[in-house]
This record gives C-alpha cells, structure tokens and sequence, in this order.
C-alpha cells in the first residue's frame, strides 16, 4: 500500500489507449520488427488462459462463500472456545484451527472474506463513479476545466494515501462507542476518497485519447450534444481501461484496509476482516504463526487474481484495437 | 537554392541470364503466419532474381504480401512466422543462416528504409549518435573516422548544415530530412541490397521528389540493387529497371519496366493502372474499377486469385490457377490464361460484357460495382 | 505566393457558401502562436465542388474544419445560406449542423469501434428525432445502399468487420442521412488502397449529382483533385497561392508553387519524359515564423527582393484563374529575363534540365508527349 501511487502511475502508462502513438520505436534498422502488426501480436494474450480462469474460479468462490457465509455449515465465527485458542490446522475438524481467542480462523476468513470485499468494491465503486465522472470531464472538454481538475487530482494524488484515509476514519469514525456500520461506511468513503484521483487519471488519459478521434468530431458534425458524446460515444471506448485499473484497485483497498486494520483503524472488531484478523494476530505470531499465514495467503491468491485479470481484460481490448 | 538534378532513365533491361552480376536469387519463397483463425499465406511462391546495380520495384495493394517478402528476405520476421524456400545472396544461403549469422549481413550487405522515419529512428538519441552505432558495430573505425563518415553521409544524402545535424534530434528535423537520416544510417555500411519499403509515403509529394531522386543517386553512386516497395506504380515507374506486381501473395506479373507499361499482360497490372486518377485527364473522368476485395489469404481460391475480380474471367480461371507464362519480351511472365492485349483477352473481355459481367462492366464504364456482400 | 485578398470571390448571390478572411490559430510552446489558416477567403457555389489542395501543413484541413466551426475559427467569416456561422453559438450553431456535413481521412478512426452500422448511420436520425423506428430504418437502408453496402449483411455488423473502403462507405451514408446541403470531405480516399480510391470517387460523384451536393474535397494528391473538382484552390503555409478552375491550372498553372506540385506528381509512364523534380528545393518553412512577403518566396525560383517585401494579393490572370504572386508564370511579367529561363523548366515538364526549350513553358502537361493506350480509363 505505500508504494500505491507508484504503482499506479506504472499502470497509467501501461494502458495502450493512453501512450501516445510515437512511442519509441526500435531504433536498428535492420532488425525493427513491423509491417505486419495484426499477425505479430495475435496470439499474445487477451485471452483467460489456465491461470486466468483459476483466477476467475477463486474469486467466484470467495465471491460466493462471502455471500452464502450465513447459510454456510461452518461454526460462528465469534464463538470463542478456550480450547481451540492458538491451535494448529485440523484440530476437532476445525481445518485451519483456532485463532487467538479460540474462534474458528476458517470461519473467520469467510466472515472476514464479506467485509474485506465489501469494502473494496464499495470503496472502488466510488472511485469509478465520482473519478471516472471527473476525469471523462477533465479528458473531454479539456483547457481549463482540465487544468483545475488535474491540479486537484495532483494534491489529492500528493497527499501519502494511507494518511489521508487513516486521518479521514481517525476523525471521522474512531474512539469510544462508534458503531461497526459507522466505521465501515467511513472505511469506504475513505478508500473511496483515496482511489479517486487515480480513477480520474486513468479516464482522463484515456478519454483524452479518445476524444481526439474522428467519430467525436462526426458526432459533434451531426449536432450531437456533448453529454450525449460524452456517455455514448466516449465512455464506452473508455471502460475497458477503467474496468481494468478498478480490478486492481479492488486489490489495492483490500490490502490498504490491512494496514489500516494494523494502525487500528480497519473494520471494528468483532466484525472480522482478513486484515483485522492479521492485525489480531500479530501478538501470536512467533508461537501460532498460522493465524497470520492463512489470512494473509487468501489475501495474497485474491490479489494476484485480481491482478491478473487486470491484465487480461487490458490485454483484450488491446488486442480487439489494434486488430482494427 | 535552385538544384537541377536530372533523372537518367535507366537503361533498357531484361537481362536475366547473366550470372556474375546476380546478388540474389529467391526462389519459392513462401511465408505463412500463424494466426489464430489459420495459416495466412502472406507470401506463397515467390522467385525472382536481381543483379548488382539493379532497382526493381515491388507493387501492390495494402495485404498484397509485398512487404512481408522484402522482411522475408531480410530476415525480420515475427516468431509466428514460417519461412519456406530458398534465399541465395550473393551465392550464400540466406534462409539456412541464424540470427546471429544475419546480424552480421544486415547492415553491411542488407539494409531497409522503412515508411515512417519518426518511428525508425530512436526520439531520444542525437543523429550522429544513430549513424555512428551501425559503424561502431560492423567496422574498426576509430571516434574520429566514424564522426567523419557520419558528416560525409549526411552530407551525400544533401541534408544542409550536415555538422549541426548530428548534434541534433530526430523531431528537430522534418518529415523529409528525417527520411534522409534513415536513408544515410541505411548506407553506412554500404549495403550491396537496399530495400527501400514504403520510403515515401508518409512525405509530401514535392519531397517524395527529392527522396526518390536521392535513392536513384545513390544506387547509381554506389552500385547497389535496391528493391523499391511501393503501392504506387506511379513511384516505381521512372526509377525502376524491373517492376514485379504482387497480388494476394503471389507475384502475377513481371517486365522490364518499359515492357511492363507498354505490353500489360495481367489484368490485374492493367486494373491497377487504369483505376488510379491522372492529371493528364480532363476533371470529372469516369474512373475504371476493381469491384470486390482482395481474397481471403487463409484459404484462397484454387484457381487465379485474381479471377473474382477480373473483368477478363471465364470458367478456366476459376478452375486453374495459372502459372507465370513468358511473354514475348524476354523477362516478361505473367500468370493469366487470357492476358490483355491477346486475342483470348479481346474475346474473352468482349464475351463477359456481352453477359453484363459487373466487374467487366465496372473496369470499363466505372459503374457503380455491387460491393461484395462479406 | 501566399497571399491574401478575395478578389477571386463572386457575386454574394451566386454562391452558397463563402468564407471571408479565415483565420484560425493554434496556441503553440511558450505562448507563442501559429496561424495555420491565416487570411483565407474563398467561396463555393452551389453543386460546386472546391478542391482544397496542398502539401501537409499548409492548413486546408483546419480551414475546412473552420468552416464547420470544429473548431471555430479564430477570426473571418463563414456565411452559409445567409448566416455567418462564425457568429453562431450553441443551440443556434448546433441547428446548422446537419446542413454541412464532412467524411474524415481515417475511415476506422471515424466509426466508433463498439456499435453497429445500424446505429451509427441512424445516430444523426435519433439526435434530431426524425421519424419513428420503422421510417429510421428505411432511410438508414436508403443510405447504405446509396453507398453500395448491402443494409441485410451491414446493419448489425460493427466497424472492425470490414474493410477501409467499406468503412468509408459507412462514413458517408452517415453524413448523407441528414440531407446535408454541403460535404466536406477531408482526404477521403489517401488511406485507401488505388483501386479502393476509384470505387469511392466514382461514388462521390454519383451521390453529389444523386443528391444535389456541394462539395469541398480537400486532398494532397493533385490527380484526385482534379478529377473531383469544378474549381482548384492551391494552398501553401496557411495562405491561397492560386484559384482556377482544374483543366485551366492544370494545364497552365500561373504559381510557381502550383507548377512544382504538378510536376513533381508520379507519372506512371516510364515513356514520359523525364522532368526537373527539384524546382523546389528545401522544405516547408517552419509556420510558427512564416517568412515575410509572399511565404513561398524561400523555396520559390523566381522570387526577387520585391516577394520578401510586399505580400501579393490575388488577382486574376486569365479566365477564372486567380493569383496570388508577384511574378505569375502566367499573364503577368517575368521579374528579369535570367530568372525566367531558370523557372520554366518547372512549368515546361520538357525534356530536363540541360535541354530546355522556351517554346513550352506553358504547357506543364505530358499528355502529349505520348502517354498511350494506357491513359484511357475506359477500357482495354
């Protein structure tokens, strides 16, 4: 998470639709490749692979363990039993055994698996409607209102990012008697906060990209409204971009909210979160180190998927381009 | 500044027998691409030879496979392709050599001019920079040699102020000059093929001009063969010996550049020809055309490519593909079983417009053609 | 060249669309400007068909596009059907709209990748809320076979299923299902292959007559220009240098800059007699600091100390030819006898530069010089 802006920044010139056209070509001569760009580039990627779709079946599944965990046969993940605390994997039939204070770790994972994703895709939801809003705006009508919307995208881009959220839920959504519904919605408003700006670049560059072709001025030249250019002709071209900086957005806030977990300010207790139950189990971790492992393993499987669906989805659309 | 530089015709051709002065020979070449939805024959057997100090000119249609056949021969082809047939250079076996072997041809014996000379040269490196690595590479010239060298190019390829360019940039030149660089950083090593793919397309018409002029120049200058690429017979005509017209993969006609424009004998040559507009003709002229597309190079037609298109067709064509027939010029061949200019053609011409064939309609009269319905 | 004035602009009343002292410019680095339309006037009548010609740079796109107020021009007049459209804004330029409609070069960059045929040729028709379902569909049929594309296999195909060409044909059917009064077509046939280019040209014509079009056909190919246009304008760096109608400029261009475009055009003939392909020399002068005086006098062989001075305004030279040049190689005076001879070899396409004969300075064509069967376009 502290690296986040980074990384993002990586991503925003990775998008096909946002790097200018001359980019460096391959200056020997006689060795440049070329000519035939639609043949060369055909087979490479765009497609889910082997490992696109165990990507795709893990997060369907985690997707839906989350939504079925009340129905699901596994114990309550709040009941403590005093035996269980600390224990190893597959102790009673409890198949990744006990946390700290004796609750059921599968369990709690599956539990923690509703609010940890409801979180990020809440927090990122936000980020695609008010970033991606501002930034087809910003990329849209460009001068001026471009100016003032990119500056402003620049200082919250500025600001460390785990700050700002930490700051917004320490005075917004922290202290004595602030419930769990209260803390969560701050949680997302914060993470959503914080994931704007990068939404909002992304769009703007490729909306900016976009914009410049000749079907825009044809639907101008036909008397279409800009609002109807804007959301018809425009933010189709432009989703595909969105859709696979939020996948890795998604994967960002789930990981942020760890660090905020550990910080104290993550999903309140007793509502588990795959960070908060890492958090819980730091002070166990050279004796049970499981009850940090496992979360963390999940949280890892989640975030390549997500990753490398990311990726996926860039590369299709890159391909469908250029096969043009 | 006024320069005259006069064009010299080049000198009568078709000579394709003798053997000392031949520095390439392809023959049935093939390269097919792998492609998820098929094989894509780009080039599908190919043969030509070319001699020392020769230019011949390459035609086509966008697809029609002529750039793939110069990368062929080169050597720069993607992974996905497979190359098939012989490539004799100079005596040696182009096609059974690796990578690393190649590497040691490009540049010093093949060299390439690409279409856009923003893309082939690097934004982020002086002039002289690009022009010196190839040297630094393949010869033993010291700093100042090769600075020397780099000054003398650019100033052979006429581009002014040759000292300052080499401290310069490629985006502080322009379209024109750029080319230029490429052209000189293409010759440095004076390469005995020089493939010039597209060289002019991306210029302006009075630089198109300038460049090919300056290419006609230098081949003479240096005694090199150059194979032009271009989809504009207009190009090639006045600055080639030889002219080969490609379609769908193939080449269908080859001549002596006079005896290709005097005696067309592919209907696809004469299609080409006729469809393009000429000043020489009074505005508003009803332009000739080729109804249809290009066929599909996955699974083309078993008899002549060009047959759905042609305005001479009769069943035969759409049966049997022909081979390349020799004309009566020699080094004039041809793939058509009722070449223009014959009495078949004649017949064959008259019979389809008497059953209102479309595209015989179309290349005579330019009425509208029923866009095939794909 | 590159001069002003308006001259060459016919009555008010006779022409549809006229354009007074376009200027359009663009902020460049360090505040500085460029004018890449500076000062042009010209007009059109109606059915005409303007072509717009010159090397890349020279500002015919921008001016066009001026013309339909994308964007708008920085100063100048555009008076269409009585209104001046410079002057429109919002809702009351946007009511124009329809009336002027343009085809862009870029067939594939023109077509928005994720929708149908069907949707983008009824696009205009749902904007302006013309007709219910069934009456759409008809015109949208109406317009794709006007452009020779079948509605049955077209309609729910998405651009990327066809070719250029095709594309093209897309790209006009959109622009004619409004009923447009003017096309603007702005290099439509350069990306296409040459037997592509007929098929649209031919097209282009039969839709203009089809549909009563005026035309403004904007291209760098002089062969193109001339086989579409009734009316030529040359343009170099931002400015008119000659207005005439196609056979008379073709055939004696007066410009010196009009007679370097002509014969530095490919001849496909290797019979035709080899000409001076380097009457100019060098290349475009940078438009951030266009040269002063007339802006084509630093590649220009006749200019004098007079082009560096003073800006030529047009002025008429012969039958509907209009100038803008000092020393015009036609009806006017050749600055000194020296310079003269020096420039016709650029007008002549004579027998090159060391064999040059005076008698033919004017006539630039190689149609004479034995361009054979090969020339006729009607047939084998």
């Amino acid at each position: 998470m502290p690296d986040r802006d980074s990384r993002d920044l990586v991503d925003l010139a990775d998008i096909p639709s946002l790097a200018p056209t001359s980019t460096a070509a391959p200056v020997d001569l006689v060795s440049a490749e070329g000519g035939t760009p639609l043949l060369g580039r055909k087979a490479r990627q765009g497609k889910l692979g082997v490992i696109g779709w165990l990507s795709l079946g893990w997060l369907v599944l985690i997707s839906l363990a989350a939504i079925l965990a009340p129905i699901l046969p596994i114990p309550d993940p709040d009941e403590q039993t005093a035996s269980l605390a600390r224990q190893p994997p597959m102790t009673d039939g409890h198949i990744l055994g006990g946390d700290g204070l004796g609750r059921d770790l599968f369990s709690r994972i599956i539990w923690g698996a509703r609010a940890s994703l409801t979180l990020a895709v809440c927090a990122i939801l936000i980020g695609i409607v008010v970033g991606g809003l501002l930034g087809l705006v910003a990329g849209y009508f460009r001068g001026r209102t471009d100016g003032v919307l990119t500056a402003v995208f620049d200082v919250l881009l500025s600001f460390p990012q785990l700050i700002l959220a930490l700051t917004l839920v320490t005075v917004f959504a922290s202290g004595e008697g602030v419930s769990g519904s209260r803390r969560m919605i701050f949680l997302i408003l914060a993470l959503g906060v914080v994931s704007v700006p990068v939404l909002a670049r992304i769009t703007r560059g490729s909306t900016l990209s976009w914009a410049q072709r000749e079907f825009v001025q044809a639907a101008r030249s036909i008397g279409a409204r800009n609002r109807l250019i804007m959301f018809s002709e425009v933010l189709p071209n432009v989703l595909p971009a969105m859709f696979s900086v939020a996948l890795l957005g998604v994967a960002v806030v789930i990981v942020a909210e760890g660090g905020l977990s550990v910080l104290g300010v993550g999903v309140q207790l007793p509502t588990p979160s795959w960070g908060n139950i890492i958090a819980e189990g730091r002070s166990d971790l050279t004796d049970s180190p499981h009850i940090v492992l496992w979360p963390t393993f999940v949280i890892f499987l989640t975030v390549f998927a997500l990753n490398y669906l990311g990726d996926v989805v860039r590369a299709h659309f890159d391909v469908r381009e250029s096969a043009l | 500044m006024i320069r005259s530089r006069r064009r010299v015709a080049p000198p009568p051709s078709g000579d394709f027998t003798s053997t000392n002065r031949r520095l390439l020979e392809v023959d049935d070449l093939k390269t097919h691409f792998r492609t998820p939805r098929g094989l894509v024959r780009a080039v599908d057997g190919v043969s030509f030879t070319l001699d020392r100090g020769r230019t011949l000119g390459l035609v086509g249609e966008s697809g029609c496979g002529k750039s793939v056949l110069s990368r062929s021969i080169m050597g720069l082809l993607p992974s996905t392709a497979d190359r098939s047939g012989e490539i004799r250079f100079g005596g040696i076996r182009l096609d059974e050599l690796g990578p690393k072997a190649l590497r040691d041809y490009w540049g010093t014996q093949l060299s390439m001019v690409f279409q856009d000379p923003m893309t082939s040269l690097n934004p982020v490196m002086k002039i002289g920079r690009q022009i010196a690595e190839s040297l630094e590479v393949h010869t033993d010239m010291d700093k100042d040699q090769i600075r020397e060298t780099a000054l003398s190019l650019l100033r052979s390829v006429h581009i002014p102020e040759a000292e300052r360019r080499l401290n310069q940039y490629p985006h502080e030149l322009s379209g024109g000059m750029r080319q230029r660089v490429v052209i000189a950083i293409a010759l440095a090593c004076g390469p005995a093929l020089l493939f010039a793919d597209e060289p002019t397309t991306a210029l302006d018409v009075t630089v198109q001009a300038q460049i090919l002029d300056l290419l006609g120049e230098q081949q003479r200058e240096r005694d090199m063969a150059v194979v032009l690429v271009s989809h504009d017979l207009g190009v090639v005509a006045g600055r080639t010996h030889d002219i080969a017209v490609m379609y769908a993969g193939q080449i269908v006609e080859m001549a002596p550049t006079r005896t290709l424009f005097a005696e067309v004998r592919m209907p696809y040559t004469e299609a080409l020809l006729q469809s393009a507009p000429r000043v020489e003709n009074p505005s508003h002229t009803r332009l000739a055309v080729i109804g249809g597309r290009p066929p599909d190079l996955i699974d083309p037609p078993k008899g002549c490519r060009f047959a759905a298109r042609c305005p001479y067709v009769q069943p035969r064509c759409r049966e049997e593909q022909p081979p390349l027939i020799e004309a009566d010029t020699p080094g004039h061949v041809f793939r058509c079983w009722y070449p223009v200019g014959t009495d078949k053609g004649r017949e064959a011409l008259e019979k389809n417009l008497a059953a209102e064939l479309p595209q015989a309609e179309a290349a005579v009269t330019g009425a509208a053609v029923a866009v095939e319905a794909s | 060249m590159a001069g002003t004035g308006t001259a060459h602009l016919r009555d008010a009343n006779e022409t549809l669309l006229r354009v007074e002292h376009l200027v359009v410019d663009f902020p460049a680095a360090r505040g500085a400007k460029v004018s890449a339309v500076a000062d042009v006037s010209f007009d059109i009548a109606e059915g005409e068909t303007l072509g717009l010609v010159g090397e890349s740079g020279c500002g015919k796109s921008t001016a066009a596009r001026a013309v339909m107020q994308l964007p708008a021009p920085t100063a100048g007049k555009v008076i269409f059907e009585g209104k001046d459209l410079a002057a429109l804004h919002g809702e009351a330029l946007r009511r124009l709209r329809p009336r002027i409609q343009i085809v862009f070069q870029d067939p594939i960059s023109s077509l928005n990748p994720r929708r149908t045929v069907e949707s983008i040729v009824g696009a205009p028709l749902k904007i302006w809320k013309l007709g219910d379902e069934a009456e759409r569909r008809k015109q949208i049929d109406e317009a794709l076979d006007a452009v020779g594309l079948d509605p049955d296999v077209a309609r729910d195909k998405r651009p990327h299923e066809f070719s250029g060409g095709q594309c093209q044909r897309i790209c006009i059917a959109r622009s004619l299902v409004l009923n447009p009064k003017v096309l603007i077509c702005d290099e439509p046939v350069s990306a296409l292959d040459v037997s592509v280019q007929a098929q649209i040209l031919n097209l282009l014509e039969d839709l203009k007559e089809r549909y009563g079009l005026t035309m403004v056909f904007i291209t760098h190919d002089l062969a193109v220009v001339k086989n579409v246009s009734d009316r030529v304008a040359v343009m170099y760096l931002g400015k008119i240098c000659e207005i005439a109608g196609p056979d008379t400029l073709y055939a004696s261009p007066a410009h010196p800059y009009t007679a370097a475009l002509l014969s530095s055009i490919p001849v496909p003939d290797p019979e035709a007699p080899p000409r001076v392909s380097t009457l100019v020399s060098g290349e475009l002068p940078s438009p951030l600091s266009p040269p002063s005086g007339c802006r084509f006098r630093t590649r220009c062989p006749r200019a004098q100390e007079r082009c560096a001075v003073e800006e030529p305004q047009i002025r008429p030279v012969g039958e509907g030819q209009y100038v803008a040049c000092h020393f015009p190689l036609v009806g006017g005076t050749a600055p000194d006898p020296e310079t003269a001879v020096a420039a016709s070899g650029p007008a002549s396409g004579g027998n090159g530069a060391g064999s040059e004969s005076p008698g033919e300075t004017d006539s630039p064509s190689d149609a004479p010089a034995g361009t054979p069967e090969l020339t006729t376009p009607g047939g084998p």
